[in-house]
């Protein structure tokens, strides 16, 4: 009988050595006779598990980990393809809390199958939102989606179906959808993990924003930093264009839809939309300013649909299971789940797709188990190098686009970043201003020398120079940036800064009542 | 020593790239914003943009020489000089940072005797910061010749460059 062992292919992964591993198990098969089918897969987002090893039983799947090549021996020998016994085996994979608890809507299928195998991803409910979609009307795809509740999930939580809706009632043709696979924000690898665990879906989403608004033509611009993503999602569109599930004739349907891969060259502002509609232009990544909106005059000035790769990629199951099923998911006007990325300094690294409604604490300890090196949590950043800094007092907010919000926060693309107490809050602001200026594209003022000032600043601050006056002026540049940028950039770069100055004065060299000493 | 590559001119394009460069425009040229895939296309054969790229790009694409050399000194990807044998990428995002990146920084700088954006005298590897490898659970993360790496103590970066060195 031939044992079926799955190993991640997930950059991640083999960043830790899975690639190794599978060899390995290979190797060691071949030289024990034994038959083993090993399906590379995506992974199922517990990093510091990886690379993890699991093997079909007739119970389920048995998980190993985290393996090192020099394991697989005594993992033979454990009899661990029928799942026997050993120091590194963690049970059955799906009954391991941290996978246990979660809500996967978006992620059901990452780490499960192989992410090439357009029959393993229909035999796990692969296009069946596309063939929902064909069979109805433009506008009603539209209005299901509406109806869903779907936010953008880049991180400006913009309402999908109302972005569609724009683009539907548009006139001019061309029009395009655009997947916007910049993942800049530290502490974020969501879309990555989609890309390299689960490319049909996305390709799936972009065909029925594609039957939604009207485009035939999208394109994904997916980061340079990158390269196994852009690997995986090659073959993926090839595969999908052989099978009919891209390409001029749809699943038979007669209805035409084909995607094309642009790399971006590293620059973080790209992951605005219009720097990225100008970078797919072939030109400097300039923001535009807004309007015109791109849903009316996007990319090559045609009526585009620019979204997220989780946007996309949640599309299929809300045509598939309906917009009731996944609004019942979330709260209030945050519907639907995330999938948070657990960063940093934090035990238990990793993908937590859950239900908005959750909060940081339960994240940052029920999952994560607390900081990697065991000290305490003093700081964590979420949405990425534009989000604030929160300290333990606000960690019981739940994450709820409005609720967090409320509490200074910005949920952004999920990115949760941990820093222990070790942290100097100063150096963090410094660090924001100092992106700021290496990323900013330079097209408004506030932004561009804002940025440089700000760096200069905090240096004076961070020195005792004239402590008081510097901070009066680091305060007064950042009401500029926040109200005089262009787009968020700038915008929201005083975010981090501010909320290390209230929340952390001490690092600033001013006692923790906020004044100067 | 070290080799500053913003100060080391690339000099005339020799044949071989004029080709390389011909032929990134010839297989790109039809796309509709064909310029960052002509000049990937270029960097990815050559490892970095030679001198004279620019204006054979700008003329066969009907646009100013200004027009290209802007657009390849806006990405921090595009290089105007050639690389060392290897590359290695190290992140600076704050989730490394939170695991001790800054040493690692410290070390790898003082440990090849370069900055970011030069390469060691042996002309065996140059050193670029990266703002996010998208391995933030697995930090301190580096990138080499395009492979990824996580959970970077000092000991495994030193058998790195180790391997690098050695490595033609």
């Amino acid at each position: 009988m031939t044992a079926t062992v799955y190993v991640s292919r997930d950059a991640a992964a083999l960043s830790v050595g899975a690639e190794e591993v599978a060899q390995g198990i290979a190797r060691a098969a071949a030289a024990r006779a034994d038959q083993v089918d090993i399906v590379r897969s995506g992974s199922r987002g517990m990093f510091w598990l990886e690379p993890l090893v699991e093997v079909a039983t007739p119970t389920g799947r048995i998980a190993y980990g985290p393996v090192a090549p020099e394991d697989v021996a005594a993992l033979f020998d454990a009899g661990f393809l029928k799942g026997g016994a050993h120091r590194l085996s963690l049970g059955p994979t799906e009954e391991i809390a941290y996978f246990k608890k979660q809500e996967r809507l978006t992620f059901a299928r990452v780490g499960v199958t192989d992410p090439l195998r357009l029959s393993d991803y229909e035999a796990h409910g692969g296009f069946r939102g596309l063939r929902a979609a064909l069979a109805m009307a433009p506008r009603d795809i539209v209005e299901e989606v509406v109806r869903s509740g779907l936010r953008g999930r880049g991180g400006a939580a913009f309402p999908c179906g109302i972005k569609w809706r724009t683009v539907l009632g548009a006139e001019a043709l061309p029009k395009y959808v655009v997947c916007n696979a910049d993942e800049g924000d530290s502490g974020t690898f969501s879309d990555r993990m989609i890309m390299e665990g689960d490319p049909f879906v996305l390709l799936e989403g972009m065909a029925i924003a594609g039957l939604a608004v009207g485009a035939t033509k999208g394109y994904i611009y997916l980061r340079s930093e990158y390269p196994d993503a852009e690997r995986t999602l090659a073959l993926a569109i090839a595969t999908a264009r052989q099978a009919g599930r891209l390409g001029d004739d749809l699943l038979g349907s007669g209805r035409a839809f084909d995607v094309e891969v642009r790399r971006g060259a590293g620059a973080y502002i790209c992951g605005e939309e219009t720097a990225l509609l100008e970078s797919l232009e072939g030109k400097r990544g300039m923001v535009r300013p807004k309007p015109p909106l791109p849903a009316l005059e996007g990319l090559f000035g045609r009526p585009t649909a620019v979204n997220n790769v989780i946007t996309l990629a949640s599309v299929p199951i809300i045509l598939d299971k309906g917009a009731k099923y996944y609004a019942s998911y979330g709260m209030g006007r945050s519907q639907g789940t995330l999938p948070f990325q657990l960063a940093g300094n934090i035990k238990h690294g990793g993908l937590v797709e859950k239900a908005f409604g959750v909060t940081l604490r339960e994240l940052l300890y029920d999952y994560g188990g607390g900081s990697a090196s065991g000290r305490p949590i003093r700081a964590v950043q979420v949405g990425g190098p534009l989000g604030a800094f929160l300290p333990q007092s606000r960690f019981d907010t739940p994450l709820d686009y409005e609720a967090f919000a409320a509490v200074g926060g910005m949920i952004g693309h999920g990115g949760v970043v941990v820093f222990d107490d070790t942290v100097d809050m100063a150096k963090m602001a410094r660090y924001a201003m100092e992106f700021c200026a290496i990323e900013s594209c330079g097209k408004c003022t506030p932004c561009r020398i804002g940025s440089t000032r700000g760096v200069e600043v905090i240096d004076h601050i961070r020195a005792g120079r004239k402590p008081a006056q510097n901070l009066a002026l680091l305060r007064d540049l950042c009401e500029t940036m926040t109200h005089g940028s262009l787009c968020a950039m700038g915008g929201l770069t005083p975010a981090p800064v501010l909320s290390a100055l209230e929340h952390f004065p001490e690092d600033f060299g001013a006692s923790p009542a906020g004044k100067v000493s | 020593m070290v080799k500053d590559s913003s100060a080391q001119a690339s000099g005339p394009v020799d044949r071989s790239s004029t080709d390389v460069i011909d032929q990134a425009i010839a297989e790109n040229r039809h796309l509709p914003g064909a310029l960052l895939p002509i000049l990937h296309a270029i960097q990815d054969r050559l490892g970095f943009l030679p001198s004279g790229a620019a204006g054979r790009i700008a003329e066969d694409l009907n646009l100013s020489h200004a027009d290209v050399h802007g657009v390849i000194s806006f990405y921090h990807d595009f290089r105007s000089a050639p690389p060392g044998r290897h590359v290695m990428k190290l992140c600076r995002a704050e989730a490394c940072q939170s695991m001790g990146s800054q040493a690692l920084e410290a070390r790898l700088k003082a440990r090849l005797g370069i900055d970011f954006g030069q390469t060691t005298s042996d002309g065996a590897i140059t050193l670029e910061p990266v703002y996010c490898l998208g391995n933030c659970a697995l930090s301190p993360a580096v990138m080499i010749d395009g492979q990824l790496k996580g959970r970077v103590t000092p000991e495994r970066l030193d058998g790195f460059i180790a391997s690098l060195e050695e490595k033609p």
